[in-house]
């Protein structure tokens, strides 16, 4: 296979909280190719959040580097777009077209009509060309997190960083943004990369699904999914696998590496 | 009518309901104008108001004491000679010149204290400890100080006024500064605004509530500040403002217009209040929906 795009090697992180120093995640190894859907998943505590933002850029690596198309990453920049679980990652102060503008003018990536003719295509694409006047309070949690997403595919970026956008979100609400989020993916093939505790989402959602342990986060094995959870040769289905692999003791866990 | 005469009108089309004959209960029905002006706020509180002015007039009819307690409608025509008479206005002026001076002078350094309270560590203690330090401390009572180091003058009144407004407006924009999520930072960040850009278009449109609210607390402290100073002294200040305005006329014993003073320094306070910072609020943080 070609050069990965993201190439995260041996990647230590740790962060202090007022009481104590926190290792996040240990020598954690992967690499992302271009058009990848790749989830990363793990119970909470596995550090897979402050993975995302050290390949944000929002946080150094104390060990390991992270390298985008080669260049280490060493700060936030607009080749990758995060997308958040909170809500309030829209400027409530904005329009949804303001906001999706709004990124492309401060990133200096296009401007004036040009940007606003990108946003409305963005817009429309999610689906709320109807709600491109509206300030974000008057949406509704699913929409509110389509704009975020036609936000962060408008600046087209190298890779997309999604941490855990769904997990707010109702179940059903969930269900329709997964399809769509995979629907957008069939149009453009974009680059993504996806954190999650849900073993079905990763399902749905990932080409490739690496599964972390907690405390601290460490590979446990890297996995393919086609989306549809079938059963392999062992009988057990992907998402039960995965479940084994994640919760169950070391030994098992052994056991259906070789298995599989 | 025979009963057979309205049979054959009536049971080919329909089966007649008993119901027919109550008269039915409208499901909804529009309110009557009575219900409708109870419902307006500002109808009731006029209504309030007018009952406040009659009762007020019945008792100082009957104290029958002009100069412990004028009539309403004495106080009215006070305020309206003091109108005419351009008194009023001119005092009024002057004191919102002032005003408007001490007001501006103490936004800014508030402006440039958080600036340097979000930009460094030191800077964030500093602010912090001084307002710890000066916001208990009304301003009204650095004026003892204010007239020896500045003189009697406006120089003096401006200093105790970007007094009272300086620390509530830092206290408030620098709580709001701290309150942006951390979320819109990394998006921020993420966009590649730093510095200057990353200020004025992330943190001042997020903490905006705040700011405002602590614009409002700055003007209405200001107000007070400046009123009571004006009440301790301002004739030296050449013209002097409302509160001087107040303090003379009770020294001639003109009891309605002190009242008329009073009254003009309620509306005016008033009218900021409901129209100036209302309207604002209605522009930016309820049209956001940030309004808490």
């Amino acid at each position: 296979m070609s050069a990965p795009l993201l190439d995260v090697r041996d990647v230590t992180l740790q962060y202090k909280t007022s009481e104590r120093l926190v290792t996040a995640t240990q020598r954690v190894s992967f690499q992302v190719h271009a058009g990848d859907r790749f989830v990363v998943l793990g119970p909470s505590g596995c550090g897979k959040s402050t993975l995302l933002k050290a390949v944000g850029g929002y946080l150094a690596p104390v060990e390991g580097e992270i390298r985008l198309n080669g260049t280490p990453i060493r700060k936030p920049g607009a080749d990758r777009v995060m997308v958040f679980q909170e809500f309030d990652q829209l400027l409530p102060w904005k329009t949804v077209k303001e906001n999706v503008k709004f990124a492309l003018v401060a990133s200096r990536t296009l401007s004036g009509s040009e940007a606003e003719d990108r946003a409305l295509h963005y817009i429309a694409m999610v689906g709320l060309a109807g709600s491109a006047n509206s300030y974000p309070h008057t949406l509704s949690g699913g929409m509110k997190q389509r704009v975020a997403i036609a936000r962060g595919m408008a600046m087209q970026p190298a890779i997309l960083l999604m941490d855990e956008p769904f997990a707010a979100l109702d179940a059903l609400t969930r269900q329709q943004m997964q399809d769509e989020l995979l629907r957008l993916w069939e149009d453009t093939r974009f680059t993504v990369l996806f954190v999650t505790h849900s073993i079905p989402e990763a399902v749905k959602v990932g080409s490739h699904i690496l599964l972390l342990s907690a405390h601290p986060g460490r590979v446990r094995k890297l996995v393919h999914s086609d989306g549809s959870d079938r059963a392999d040769a062992s009988g057990l289905r992907l998402s039960e696998r995965i479940h084994r692999q994640l919760f169950e003791s070391e030994p098992v866990a052994k056991e259906l590496v070789h298995a599989a | 009518m025979p009963p057979d005469a309205r049979c054959p009108a009536t049971s080919g089309t329909l089966e007649a309901p008993p119901l027919l004959n109550e008269p039915p209960i409208a499901g909804e029905r529009p309110l009557v104008l009575v219900e409708q002006l109870a419902n307006v706020a500002a109808l009731r509180k006029i209504l309030l108001l007018m009952v406040l002015a009659v009762l007020w007039q019945a008792y100082a009819s009957r104290l029958d004491n002009p100069l412990l307690f004028p009539t309403f409608t004495a106080t009215l025509e006070a305020l309206w000679e003091g109108l005419l008479s351009g008194a009023l206005i001119q005092r009024a002026a002057f004191t919102l010149k002032l005003l408007l001076v001490g007001y501006a002078s103490g936004v800014l350094l508030a402006g440039l204290l958080t600036g340097l309270a979000i930009g460094s560590r030191l800077g964030n203690d500093l602010l912090e400890t001084l307002t710890a330090m000066f916001n208990p401390l009304p301003a009204i009572a650095l004026l003892p100080l204010a007239l020896l180091w500045f003189g009697l003058g406006a120089g003096s009144l401006i200093f105790v006024l970007i007094h009272s407004v300086l620390w509530p407006v830092a206290l408030c924009t620098h709580a709001g500064f701290k309150s942006v999520s951390p979320t819109l930072r990394m998006v921020g960040r993420n966009y590649g605004l730093v510095g200057p850009r990353y200020v004025t278009r992330i943190l001042i449109p997020a903490a905006f509530p705040c700011i405002l609210s602590g614009l409002k607390n700055g003007w209405a402290f200001a107000w007070r500040t400046l009123i009571a100073a004006e009440l301790v002294f301002g004739v030296s200040s050449g013209s002097g403002g409302l509160g001087w305005f107040i303090y003379e006329n009770k020294n001639q014993l003109e009891i309605p217009s002190v009242f008329a003073g009073l009254l003009t320094v309620i509306l005016i306070g008033l009218a900021m209040e409901n129209l100036v910072f209302r309207s604002i609020e209605v522009c930016t943080v309820r049209r956001w929906g940030m309004h808490a």
